[in-house]
């Protein structure tokens, strides 16, 4: 099932490198056997990528920067390491990061013009991590500005085009990396997740992502949006990819004061595991209201599949859904508006050209440096933190939050996995909801609340809908159970296709 | 609910953001939907329940109090928008 053979497609609109389609589609696994077997170097294979974004990105816009020295650099290390049998199962290969993951010598944007000249003179534990893999650093992704979005189109760098639909949006807030791996211009990518923002791209973009539990990758270096909920995961073209990714992502970090400390897993060691007995649980609520037929459709299919793998369903319910959204809306800005008061235009970042004094410097900075979406957020914040307001909105928000959780915990007690839609909708298109912000929000109706248990989330690719754009199933695991998630995709992955599919004009 | 333009410059305010009157005639309208949404929360009854800051209740780590930071002053301040003798420069704040 994994080969098509797309390759009687010719190339409609672009002059593409002479990667073949199959190596395209080729798993990390894959590409390092070719690396391994010197079939490749990483350099020629960091070549052909950078040839791809240099091609397609200027439609598409999925990355902020490209720096084809700094790639080279890595991949000649790399293959050093290869040739004295140093390799890593990542070594060589080229992952796009998502432009929030502070990279020493490169820009470092964040998507805002806040830090449009901000070099990083450190790495985040994420790039240490991949660097001393031997990941070759291919570029860094576009995404809503701050990470406050849901569809990439908050960016000072312009808006990201979803691959399938150029005149959809790729979701957000990482719609650069998700966007970079259904085109194929990377392998992988990473991307972080605060209220869907792996998930809900990789949905509508038709690839996989994963979130992992809260405190297993580590927020040192990520630009810091909503502390208790941010958390970085990888976006991938297969589960057994995101296996991969995650192998390198994980692990404690006394850098991070909530960087959990737990032996090394190896997220791979499940994958071939039958699903034979798995109980799968169905929240009532997620199927209800709000969710497009085609969507519906698509992820009725997918549970038809699981139960054909030998899987059972079981009707669980989660009672406080709803509440997920005002209750994000609260505890994300308010966070968002502390994290956000570093940016004063004084040691780093933007600084306003002109102003009379030391406040109207910071003002001036601030307002100039900030898009319409952040400045939203932090006066959200800077109110429901302010004196008289915490009590109402703050801890309770807080108090919602430990009921979210417990309805996931009483829905485990009767199932070992949960699915339903990963978004309400298929990709909407650019421009669509940017009027209305409350319209945006409700796009992430879905993911938000795995966030606010803590909980692992995953999305992968099941289908269609009319007007050909992508639908994801949502997949969500009890605490640390990734290992466990990112078997029943894999499974899922060896009997259909969906995860292989690509834009037909983006093919060679 | 509804927001005033007044509690609209002050939020502004004390997050040291700059709005003119158009920016914040739009952003009243703007906060007013969403505090909208948020105010559905308001009306559940959490007397009974604690507040949960931590996804998993976990108690914050404690480090040795040791130096960690090699110095890094000339590579931090290459990134600077004003310094001077290894300073920061900001407007004077003391007359």
């Amino acid at each position: 099932m994994h080969h098509h053979g797309f390759g009687i497609y010719p190339s409609l609109f672009y002059d593409l490198p002479r990667l073949t389609n199959t190596m395209l589609n080729y798993s990390l696994k894959q590409l390092s056997t070719l690396l391994a077997a010197k079939k490749i170097s990483s350099v020629e294979l960091t070549g052909e990528f950078l040839g791809r974004v240099k091609v397609l990105n200027p439609d598409y816009n999925a990355f902020i920067t490209v720096d084809e020295k700094m790639s080279f650099a890595q991949a000649r290390v790399a293959d050093a390491m290869i040739a004295s049998g140093q390799a890593h199962p990542l070594t060589g290969i080229p992952i796009a990061q998502k432009d929030i993951f502070c990279t020493k010598g490169w820009l470092t944007t964040c998507g805002s013009k806040m830090l449009s000249n901000f070099i990083s003179p450190y790495d985040a534990s994420v790039i240490e991590r991949f660097n001393a893999a031997g990941a070759v650093n291919i570029g860094k992704t576009n995404m809503d500005e701050f990470a406050m979005g849901s569809s990439s189109e908050t960016s000072f760098y312009g808006p990201v085009k979803n691959p399938w639909d150029i005149t959809a949006v790729p979701g957000g807030s990482s719609g650069g990396s998700a966007c970079a791996v259904a085109a194929r211009m990377a392998p992988a990518a990473t991307g972080t997740d605060t209220g869907g923002s792996i998930r809900q791209p990789a949905a509508l973009c038709g690839v996989s992502g994963i979130k992992p539990t809260y405190g297993l990758v580590s927020r040192y270096g990520m630009i810091a949006f909503a502390s208790s909920l941010d958390q970085g995961g990888p976006i991938a073209k297969s589960a057994e990819d995101l296996a991969l990714m995650l192998n390198v992502m994980v692990g404690f970090d006394t850098r991070d004061s909530t960087s959990l400390q737990r032996e090394t897993e190896d997220y791979a060691r499940n994958l071939a595991k039958p699903l034979q007995g798995l109980r799968i649980g169905l929240p009532k609520e997620y199927f209800v209201e709000g969710m497009s037929a085609d969507v519906a459709r698509a992820v009725e299919a997918a549970i038809v599949e699981y139960r054909r793998l030998g899987a059972e369903t079981v009707e669980v319910s989660l009672p406080n859904t709803k509440l997920s959204i005002p209750v994000y809306y609260v505890l994300a800005p308010a966070e968002a508006s502390s994290n956000l008061s570093r940016f004063d235009g004084a040691r780093y970042g933007y600084r306003a050209p002109e102003y009379t004094n030391l406040n109207d410097m910071y003002q001036k900075s601030r307002a100039q440096g900030f898009g319409a979406e952040v400045k939203r957020r932090i006066l959200i914040g800077t109110y429901v933190l302010s004196h008289g307001y915490y009590d109402a909105y703050y801890i309770q928000a807080q108090k919602l939050r430990r009921l979210i959780a417990q309805d996931f915990a009483e829905a485990f007690a009767q199932c070992d996995i949960i699915m339903g839609p990963t978004t309400p909708t298929v990709a909407f298109d650019l421009g669509e909801k940017n009027s209305n912000p409350v319209q945006m929000y409700l796009s992430d109706t879905y993911t938000i609340a795995t966030n606010l248990a803590g909980l692992p989330g995953m999305s992968i690719p099941v289908g269609f809908s009319d007007n050909n754009r992508p639908v994801g199933l949502h997949i969500v695991g009890n605490y640390f159970a990734e290992a466990q998630m990112l078997n029943v995709a894999h499974q899922y992955q060896q009997v259909t296709d969906w995860h292989t599919r690509m834009p037909h004009k983006l093919t060679a | 609910m509804s927001l005033s333009l007044d509690n609209i410059k002050r939020v502004a305010n004390l997050a040291c953001i700059e709005v003119n009157e158009a920016e914040a005639i739009a952003m009243m309208a703007q906060l007013s939907g969403i505090f909208s949404l948020i105010e559905q929360m308001r009306a559940v009854d959490t007397s009974t329940i604690e507040p949960m800051s931590h996804a998993q209740d976990v108690v914050q780590r404690l480090r040795d109090d040791t130096v960690t930071e090699s110095d890094q002053r000339e590579l931090f301040q290459s990134i600077a928008p004003k310094t001077e003798a290894g300073l920061y420069l900001v407007p004077k704040v003391i007359e």
